[in-house]
């Protein structure tokens, strides 16, 4: 079968591309790294992507709020093609950098504010998959996915979290300690259409099992981050 | 000119920062009344139309989280803005944004406004400010509306000056040196004059700066290559007896060792290992975390100037105590409390900003730290197919890549070479650096994979171009034009712009004909390129500056012109008689222990680091089922890797000071130990050595250094694991206001990197299963010097002796490693600080698994609990692997105890619910 060709857009400072790339190619996918300005000059990548991914990292260095230059540059350049990739079904997960980067964009509601602990935040939570979520990315998913934190701007706010619920936009829960105050425990929300996911945990960083940093192998299996991808892939396997 | 206007943003919601600083305002005894606030302003000189007024604040300000207004404020509040010539990296990001939107800003500057409750006097107000929210080193404030200068500096290029030094006396040349700042002693001084005397000619300012910096400490290393003269005769400088301990190990898998920017090794075919510490510490004495910012920048550059791609950092700190009375600080000096978070901030901001996970590492407190604070980074990256780069070759070009000059950091490397006083932090003010991590990551991009296009890479680190042009152009000889180096604003002066520590720049040598790929390559990845020069083939190193040539000197001269320093050292006679200890209440001890600064749990600081990043992090800097407890090294593989590489750490200043020599074999014991202990091979294992002493000119100093070398020496001999890279930081002393000089103990850390076979074979401290053999190997003597039970419980009298090296160490370590590997091992912990009591507490925290010991290794209850004996570890061994385990020991093995579930650790009669000793280590002060 055919690996399905998925797009991970970076900008200066994005520093987890790597990582979402070995993810997607663990999934079964086809990744190629861009620079959003290579893709200013050129978007065909953009045209032909099946999944795209806005990777996490410290884009512009988080300089004047987490996220906003580099939406900047999206929307400038690249917010025509952006949105009829998604018009034409193609799944788009905005992770960390990138949750925040599509908020501001405008490809997701919400925005993320500094932490309520202060400052950045590196550890391993339990994120619970929402039943009843029209996302895409974690349609099937059941068990607990484990996999590393690490932000500073990853507090979740909403005019409206019960509107999200009802609507089945809140994908992901904590499901250990909230790590940074989001409203209702968001981990991360999609758009109306559930093809764009943002979250602030890092589910590329918990695609082996022996990158746990408490369970044996066959332990850590039922909760790799690798689902979220594979569920990702399946879907436009499946379209 | 366009009228300069300021955007004030505050949060909707309370804004986390002001609890941080009310919180910080408390621990050093200034509270402020409830009611304090933050906002962040923006500074601009624009003519804005009320279009592009809103468009910015649609940008600027996110509805959802902040407010934005343009209006000015009241005259209440203090703002801080940074000082000119300060990195604003806000301020360059608002014209970034501005020039998308097609927006003209001329300038911006960036700053925060602090406001109080009215309650607050403004004495209270201004003793916040300047003790928990501004760093008069680079930034300055204002009560009311800040005016910051928003127009560059007008154009005064100075012309290079002559400097008459042929005719000078050798007082007048010493009085020069102090006046300039040179940091060079009399006969270095000497020799320059007899130099120019020769050429029959004065040198410029900008020649005089460039052998300054050169043959400074920091660059020349001048102590470590000193021949010594001891009582005993003469010994060989330090520098050589290390080098000649790896010749003689002659381990296979050393690539590279003591030249360059980093030591490199290959464990694995194809795949080569660069590693290298750093030490950053009188910057971060003045400025924490700009200091320990740009120490971990400057590390990374110094992997990426050996052409290996930046994998993993760490940090290794030592802190006055955070609980220190403020009236006990001196004039001129930070509390230990600013300088630590300051400094943990800014290892913190680097590592995470640029993408590398910051791993292995220690913190330490102690009351000689207060005024020298040591901050230690180290990086080490991986290369495949790596070979050594051969140029720069005549009529390569000279290009600098990255950051432009600014006036930042100007002579550091004499600066660091200098002992500090009150006054260090404003005269050098200009020594202080803030780092810009993601024009560094721009540049790892920009230079992994590019190998092939340029012939000679070095980092742009202390001395700047001065050193690193100069560096490069040894033997070889370069021409380069300061005209073309892109400078931040106008109005520096020619030797300003060779000298500047301007950090997040590098310099390559390109040939002609790869100029082009560069350029393009450069351009891809939004790295600034400047072509400055040639190397020549001459010889000389000659700089020009609008049309004048500043510097033509001989490269000869600049590398090999300075004088053999000889230094006396007088030989430390340390006690070497064991001699016990009695406390009634271990477990009371064990639950101090556990809570001491230097112990506790460092779950909170390595939260602050993404330790996670690159998803090759398998054995972490915190381990355990609630990751509150220390692991010994770490362990890294890449993804698709099957074997992987560990770093240990080994530092202990407190048995430095009763006896360096045995400190120098224990601090290369405990690193191996540590790596050994989580499934590295103890046959493929590489150390750096990083030293952190006082002025060496004292004798007992020089005499101290000169012992720990010894020690760590002989370990390295004993252990074959060769020394690769180094780096000495001397002169951590400060001069109090009374005249009293305070000195660092001695501090050497060694860095263990090493292989690791099958990474499915890693090992933590976590206990794991209840029933399963408690097994500790090696020797437990009565060794208590320097031990932090002696901190807890002073003793009196004869303190006895440190801990003894333990020949039978490498044997042990081996064997531990065939049972790791045989799979016979379920946990494993080192044993050091606090002894057997300590680790085993440990393993229980990890595992909140019960313990029992049974005995303890020496019939003595305290020494078998509390003393810290070299060579040492704790293992879990699961009962049907008991005998092969044992067998593989003999007598260096005993049964201790086992693995309980009944949630107490029992030592001997005593009886303590993990419970507590986990509140314990993760509870109370750091």
């Amino acid at each position: 079968m055919k690996r399905p060709p998925a797009l991970v857009i970076t900008g200066p400072g994005t520093n987890r591309d790597p990582d979402v790339a070995f993810a997607l190619e663990t999934a079964g996918a086809d990744p190629t790294i861009r620079l959003a300005s290579e893709l200013a000059a050129d978007p065909s990548p953009l045209h032909h992507a099946a999944l795209v991914v806005v990777a996490g990292g410290f884009s512009y260095g988080d300089a004047l709020g987490a996220g906003r230059l580099l939406a900047l540059d999206l929307s400038v350049a690249l917010g025509d093609p952006l949105r009829s990739a998604v018009d034409r079904g193609a799944p788009m997960i905005g992770i960390c950098n990138g949750f925040q980067v599509l908020t501001r964009a405008g490809l997701l509601p919400g925005s993320l504010g500094h932490n309520a602990g202060g400052g950045f935040v590196c550890d391993w939570v339990r994120l619970d998959p929402v039943s009843g979520s029209r996302s895409v990315w974690t349609s099937g998913l059941d068990a607990e996915i484990h996999c590393p934190i690490a932000h500073g701007e990853g507090r979740f706010v909403h005019p409206d979290p019960d509107g999200l619920v009802a609507n089945g936009q809140v994908a992901l829960r904590y499901a250990s300690r909230n790590p940074n105050g989001s409203v209702d425990d968001i981990a991360g929300v999609c758009d109306e259409g559930g093809l764009v996911l943002g979250l602030m945990p890092h589910p590329e960083n918990h695609v082996l099992t022996r990158q746990h940093p408490v369970l044996d192998s066959e332990a850590a299996r039922p909760h790799l981050g690798l689902a979220i991808f594979e569920a990702g892939v399946k879907h436009v396997v499946a379209a | 000119m366009p009228p300069s206007l300021r955007l004030t943003i505050t949060a909707v919601a309370r804004d986390p920062r002001t609890e941080a600083l009310q919180a910080a305002g408390e621990q050093l005894g200034i509270v402020v009344p409830d009611g304090l606030g933050v906002a962040d302003v923006i500074y601009l000189r624009a003519a804005l139309d009320e279009v592009s007024q809103t468009r910015l604040t649609d940008l600027l300000v996110d509805p959802l989280l902040q407010n934005g207004t343009w209006d000015a404020p009241g005259d209440h509040g203090i703002e801080v803005t940074p000082l000119p010539g300060v990195t604003d990296a806000e301020a360059a990001a608002v014209l970034v944004a501005a020039r998308t939107l097609g927006i003209e800003v001329e300038a911006a500057v960036t700053g925060r406004r602090i406001t109080f409750a009215a309650a607050t006097s403004d004495e209270v107000a201004r003793r916040f400010v300047e003790r928990v929210v501004a760093n008069p080193v680079v930034e300055t404030w204002t009560f009311g509306p800040a005016d910051p200068p928003l127009s560059p500096p007008d154009d005064l290029r100075h012309p290079a000056e002559r400097i008459a030094v042929t005719s000078l006396s050798d007082d007048d040349l010493a009085a020069l040196s102090v006046e300039r700042g040179l940091a060079l002693d009399p006969e270095e001084l000497a020799v320059i004059r007899a130099h120019f005397t020769a050429e029959g000619r004065e040198p410029t300012d900008v020649e005089l700066e460039t052998l300054a910096q050169t043959w400074s400490e920091h660059c020349a290393h001048k102590t470590f290559r000193a021949v010594i003269d001891t009582e005993n005769g003469e010994r060989a400088p330090l520098l050589r007896q290390l080098r000649e301990c790896t010749e003689e190990i002659d381990a296979p898998f050393v690539r590279s060792a003591f030249v360059g920017n980093a030591g490199v090794v290959e464990y694995v075919a194809g795949t080569t290992i660069a590693l290298k510490a750093e030490t950053h510490n009188h910057p971060s004495a003045i400025e924490p975390f700009g200091g320990a910012n740009t120490g971990v920048g400057g590390v990374i550059r110094d992997v990426l100037g050996i052409a290996h791609r930046p994998i993993a950092v760490t940090d290794i700190l030592c802190f006055g105590p955070r609980d220190l009375d403020l009236e006990a600080i001196p004039q001129g000096a930070l509390h230990p409390l600013r300088i630590s978070e300051g400094v943990v901030d800014g290892v913190a901001d680097y590592g995470n900003k640029i993408g590398l996970p910051t791993v292995a590492g220690a913190v330490l407190y102690d009351p000689a730290y207060t005024t020298n604070p040591l901050v230690f980074a180290g990086c080490i990256g991986t290369a495949e197919g790596w070979t050594s780069h051969d140029g720069p070759h005549p009529g390569d070009r000279v290009i600098v890549l990255g950051g432009r000059t600014g006036r930042d950091g100007i002579r550091g490397a004499t600066f660091s070479s200098a002992t500090m006083d009150a006054t260090t932090g404003e005269v050098a003010g200009a020594s202080v650096q803030i780092g810009d991590p993601i024009t560094e990551k721009l540049l790892i991009d920009a230079l992994v994979g590019a190998e092939d296009l340029f012939t000679a890479i070095t980092d742009c680190g202390a001395g700047g171009l001065s050193s690193a042009v100069g560096e490069m152009a040894e033997g070889v000889g370069a021409d380069v034009d300061l005209d073309w180096v892109p400078i931040k604003y106008a109005g520096l002066e020619p030797w300003e712009i060779w000298l500047s520590e301007a950090q997040e720049r590098m310099v390559i040598a390109v040939a002609p004909a790869q100029i082009a790929s560069m350029r393009e390559r450069c351009d891809r990845f939004g790295v600034e390129f400047s072509d400055i020069g040639e190397f020549t083939g001459t010889g000389r190193l000659v700089v020009r500056c609008a049309g004048e040539t500043v510097v033509d000197l001989d490269t000869r001269f600049l590398h090999d012109g300075r004088p053999q320093r000889r230094l006396p050292a007088d030989l430390p006679r340390p006690v070497r008689t064991e001699v016990a200890r009695h406390v009634d209440d271990p477990g009371a001890a064990l639950l101090e222990l556990l809570a001491h600064p230097n112990l506790r749990s460092r779950a909170d600081i390595i939260h602050r680091y993404d330790h996670e990043i690159r998803g090759t992090t398998l054995v972490r800097p915190i381990t355990g089922v609630e990751r509150d407890a220390p692991a010994d090294g770490v362990v890294l593989a890449e993804p698709r890797d099957g074997h992987g590489i560990a770093i240990g750490i080994g530092v202990n200043p407190w048995h430095g000071l009763a006896d360096p020599e045995r400190m120098g074999w224990g601090v290369v014991d405990e690193a191996i130990r540590n790596v050994v202990a989580v499934g590295a091979d103890p046959d493929r294992i590489s150390l750096l050595d990083n030293f952190s002493f006082g002025d060496p000119r004292r004798r007992s100093t020089m005499g101290d250094l000169v012992a720990s070398v010894d020690g760590c020496v002989s370990a390295s001999r004993a252990f074959a694991a060769p020394f690769v890279s180094g780096k000495d930081s001397l002169n951590n002393e400060y001069t109090a206001s009374d005249g009293s000089r305070h000195a660092v103990p001695p501090t050497l850390v060694i860095t263990a990197v090493a292989h690791v076979p099958d990474v499915e074979r890693t090992i933590t401290p976590r206990l794991r299963t209840s029933g399963n053999a408690l097994v500790l190997l090696g020797t437990t003597r009565a060794e208590f010097a320097g031990s932090h039970l002696d901190m807890i419980r002073p003793h009196r009298g004869d303190i006895g002796c440190t801990p003894a090296p333990d020949t039978r160490a490498p044997q042990r370590y081996r064997a531990l490693h065939a049972a790791i590997l045989a799979g016979e091992v379920a946990a494993c912990h080192d044993l050091s600080e606090g002894g057997l009591a300590l680790a085993a507490a440990e393993m229980c925290i990890a595992g909140r698994l019960g313990a029992r010991l049974d005995t303890l290794g020496h019939e003595d209850v305290t020494v078998g609990l509390f003393s810290e004996s070299m060579g040492r570890l704790l293992v879990e061994v699961a009962p049907e692997h008991v005998d092969s385990f044992l067998d593989r020991f003999g007598s260096d093995a005993s049964m201790i105890g086992a693995v309980t579930n009944d949630g107490h650790l029992s030592l001997v009669g005593d009886s303590i619910p993990v419970d507590a000793l986990v509140a314990a280590h993760t509870g109370g002060a750091r």
